[in-house]
C-alpha cells in the first residue's frame, strides 16, 4: 500500500510539523502555491512503519548473494558510510568558502590523485555524478579535442557489439554516428572487422575491459594501435574495473579516456538508481577538456579549479562538485584497502569467478567461452536446459530468489543466448559459493522433474511474477490524488 | 519451431519481405526474431516519403528484454508504415507475417528482391544457429 492510501485529513506527525507558518515576503506571489502540496497525513510510527516494511522487502547486498553481472555488488564497509555522515561533512554546504571546505577538499583531492594512479592516467575529474554522466562527459571531451584542432570530419564512434548500451548511447547524445565491430567466437574484438571499420571519419573507440563476456581483451594493444593510427582516440568503459584494479591499468593499454564506477569497484552503495559517481580520467593531450569543477593543491591549501583555470572544460556535470557523499565514501574504501588492497580486490574477485566457474562446469553447465579463464564474470547459457526442459534462463533466476540468492544478470549480453552473466565479487566467502552452486543444481533438477514449478517462481518473496510488459506499455509513475491508483 | 513461409524473402537480419502488386513491398520482422525479443512495447517506424538504402536502420523493435534495429532489405522510399504498431505493438507478437507488418516501399530496383533469401535458405540460417 502507498503511503498516500493510509493518508487521513489532519493527520500529522507533530513531533516534526512545523508549529508556526513561515513569514514568505521576498518570493513573487505568481510563484507561490495557493493550496498546501498533496502530501500524506500519517502519524510518526505510520511513516516509521511503512518505510520499515518497506526495508524489510529489500533484496540487497546487505541480506543476500547478489551476483549481479557487470554490476559489481560488492560488501559496501559501514566504516565508509560512518566517516561520510560526521556532522562536519553533513554540514558543510557546498556553497561554503574554500577556507571552511579543507577537510571536504582534502578528501577529493587524494582520491583525484589514488584514481589517477590505480588508472594511469594524467589527470581526473570527480564531476559527473553517474557512470552514463562520466560516459557522456568522455566522449563530450573526445569531441572536444577533435573540434579544437579542427578535425572535424571525424563522426563515428566505434562500439563493439558486446558493449553496454549506454556506450552507443552516450556517442549518440554526442552527436556521433554508432558503428558497431562485431566479436569474433573466442569473445575478443574482430580484428579484421575493425581494420576495416577505422578511417578519417574514426573519432574512437569504446572498450569495455575486460569485456562484458567476462573475458579480457587480449589484443588491447594492437586495438589501440589501430585506433590510434586512424586519428582515434580510446575510450575505457569502467564498468568492469574491479578484474583488474591495481594490476593492469587502462592508461598502459594506451586509453585516452576512462570514467570509473566508484558504485561499482570503490563499494560506494548503488542505492536505488542512485546516487552513484562516474569520475573520469584523460591522457595528458586531453587534460584541458576535463569537466570542472576540480581539486588543486597549492603548497598546503585546496582550491577549486573553475572555468577560469580550464578555460577549454566541457563545463559542469551538475550544480556543484559532483557527489560528494560518494566522493567521501569511496575515498573512505580506498584508504581503508590502500595499494594493496586493490590488488587483492582483483585478485579475490577473478580467483571468486574462476572458482565458481570451475565448480558450474563440473555441475554440468555449459559455459559460453569454455575456453577462456573468467575475468571477475562469466557466462553460463542455459540453452541446452531450456530446449530440453521448457525452462528459460528468466525461470532459473527466478527460482534462484526463492533459494535465497538475488539472480544473475540475464539476457544480457545479447550475444549468448539464454544467459547468466555471474560477478560473484571479492566480498563472498566460498561457502556462499558452494551454497550458490548447489542451488543452481538443485533448481536444474526440478527443472527436469516438476517443469511448472521452475516456471512458476519465485513463491517466497513479497511479489511473484511481475508483469513486465504491462509495466513497459503502459507506464505509470505518478500517484494522483483521488484516482486509488497504485 | 517459428513458421517461415514460402513465398516470401527474408534477409539474415531476421527481416522478411512480401512483394505487392503494386510493385512496393511490405516489409516485417521473422516469427523467430519476434520469439527471441518476447513481447514488444515499443515499435518505431520509418517517415512515409523517407529514402532508405539497402541495409539501413530505419525503425526499432524494443521488447522488455532488448531494443533491436530493423534495417531496410531493399533501397527505395518508404510508402507506407502500420500505424496500428503505435498503440499495439503486440500485432508483431500475435501476427509478424500479417497484422505485425512494420512498413512498405517501392524498391529503387526491382530486381534487387530476387537476391534476397528464399524460405529455405532462411531456413538453413536458423538451422545452422539453433
Amino acid at each position: 500500500m502507498l503511503i498516500f492510501d493510509q493518508s487521513s485529513p489532519g493527520r500529522r506527525a507533530t513531533s516534526q510539523a512545523p508549529s508556526a507558518v513561515a513569514a514568505v515576503d521576498d518570493i513573487p506571489a505568481a510563484f507561490l502555491r495557493s493550496e498546501p502540496p498533496g502530501l500524506p497525513e500519517v502519524s510518526e510510527l505510520q511513516a516509521v512503519r511503512h518505510y520499515t516494511r518497506l526495508s524489510q522487502k529489500n533484496f540487497s547486498i546487505d541480506t543476500h548473494f547478489y551476483p549481479l553481472g557487470s554490476c559489481t555488488m560488492k560488501y559496501n564497509p559501514r566504516a565508509a558510510n560512518r566517516f561520510a555522515l560526521l556532522p562536519e561533512f553533513l554540514a558543510r554546504h557546498p556553497e561554503a568558502p574554500e577556507s571552511h571546505s579543507q577537510g571536504f577538499m582534502a578528501c577529493a583531492f587524494e582520491l583525484q590523485e589514488m584514481l589517477r594512479a590505480v588508472t594511469g592516467m594524467a589527470a581526473v575529474s570527480l564531476a559527473p555524478m553517474a557512470g552514463a554522466q562520466g560516459e557522456f562527459a568522455g566522449v563530450a571531451m573526445i569531441r572536444a579535442y577533435h573540434d579544437a584542432r579542427g578535425d572535424t570530419a571525424r563522426a563515428e564512434m566505434l562500439v563493439p557489439d558486446a558493449a553496454h548500451g549506454t556506450n552507443p548511447a552516450s556517442a549518440v547524445m554526442c552527436g556521433y554516428k554508432v558503428r558497431e565491430i562485431p566479436t569474433d567466437e573466442q569473445g575478443d574484438v574482430d580484428l579484421e572487422a575493425l581494420r576495416a571499420a577505422v578511417g578519417p571519419q574514426t573519432a574512437g573507440i569504446m572498450l569495455t575491459n575486460p569485456s562484458t563476456l567476462g573475458v579480457f581483451e587480449r589484443r588491447i594493444t594492437e586495438i589501440a594501435r589501430i585506433v590510434h593510427e586512424a586519428g582515434g582516440l580510446l575510450y575505457y568503459d569502467g564498468a568492469n574495473l574491479n578484474a583488474i584494479l591495481g594490476k593492469v591499468r587502462p592508461g598502459d593499454m594506451g586509453f585516452d579516456v576512462i570514467h570509473l564506477n566508484l558504485h561499482k569497484t570503490f563499494a560506494t552503495p548503488h542505492g536505488g538508481g542512485g546516487p552513484g559517481a562516474g569520475p573520469v580520467g584523460v591522457s595528458r593531450r586531453l587534460e584541458p577538456y576535463l569537466p570542472i569543477p576540480m581539486v588543486a593543491r597549492e603548497d598546503d591549501e585546496y582550491r577549486w579549479l573553475d572555468e577560469d583555470d580550464r578555460p577549454e572544460s566541457i563545463g559542469r556535470m551538475g550544480a556543484f562538485a559532483g557527489n560528494a557523499g560518494v566522493i567521501l565514501r569511496a575515498w573512505v574504501y580506498a584508504r581503508l584497502i590502500g595499494r594493496g588492497g586493490m590488488t587483492r580486490v582483483a585478485d579475490f574477485a577473478t580467483l571468486n569467478a574462476n572458482y565458481l566457474q570451475a565448480r558450474l562446469r563440473e555441475a554440468g553447465f555449459e559455459l559460453a567461452f569454455p575456453e577462456r579463464r573468467a575475468t571477475h564474470e562469466f557466462i553460463v547459457t542455459l540453452k541446452r536446459e531450456a530446449r530440453a526442459f521448457g525452462v528459460s534462463a528468466m525461470d532459473f533466476a527466478k527460482r534462484l530468489l526463492d533459494y535465497g540468492h538475488h539472480a544473475p544478470t540475464t539476457y544480457f549480453p545479447l550475444l549468448v543466448p539464454e544467459c547468466l552473466l555471474i560477478e560473484p565479487t571479492e566480498s563472498e566467502s566460498r561457502e556462499a559459493l558452494d551454497a550458490f552452486v548447489e542451488a543452481l543444481v538443485r533448481i536444474r533438477a526440478e527443472a527436469e522433474s516438476q517443469p511448472d514449478l521452475v516456471k512458476g517462481a519465485p513463491y517466497t518473496l513479497p511479489v511473484r511474477r511481475l508483469d513486465d510488459v504491462r509495466a513497459a506499455r503502459d507506464l505509470d509513475l505518478a500517484w494522483k490524488p483521488g484516482t486509488g491508483d497504485a | 519451431m517459428s513458421e517461415v513461409p514460402e513465398g516470401l524473402k527474408y534477409t539474415s537480419s531476421h527481416e522478411w519481405v512480401r512483394a505487392e502488386s503494386d510493385g512496393t513491398v511490405t516489409v516485417g520482422i521473422t516469427d523467430h526474431a519476434q520469439e527471441l525479443l518476447g513481447d514488444l512495447v515499443f515499435v518505431e517506424l520509418p517517415e512515409v516519403g523517407r529514402g532508405v538504402g539497402s541495409g539501413e536502420e530505419c525503425g526499432v523493435v524494443e521488447s522488455v528484454k532488448a531494443a533491436s534495429d530493423v534495417y531496410s532489405p531493399l533501397a527505395g522510399e518508404i510508402t507506407a508504415a502500420n500505424e496500428a504498431l503505435t498503440d499495439a505493438p503486440e500485432l508483431v507478437n500475435q501476427s509478424p507475417f500479417a497484422d505485425g507488418w512494420l512498413f512498405r516501399l517501392r524498391p529503387a530496383d526491382a530486381a534487387a528482391l530476387d537476391k534476397l533469401l528464399d524460405a529455405k535458405a532462411y531456413q538453413a540460417q536458423l538451422d545452422d544457429e539453433a
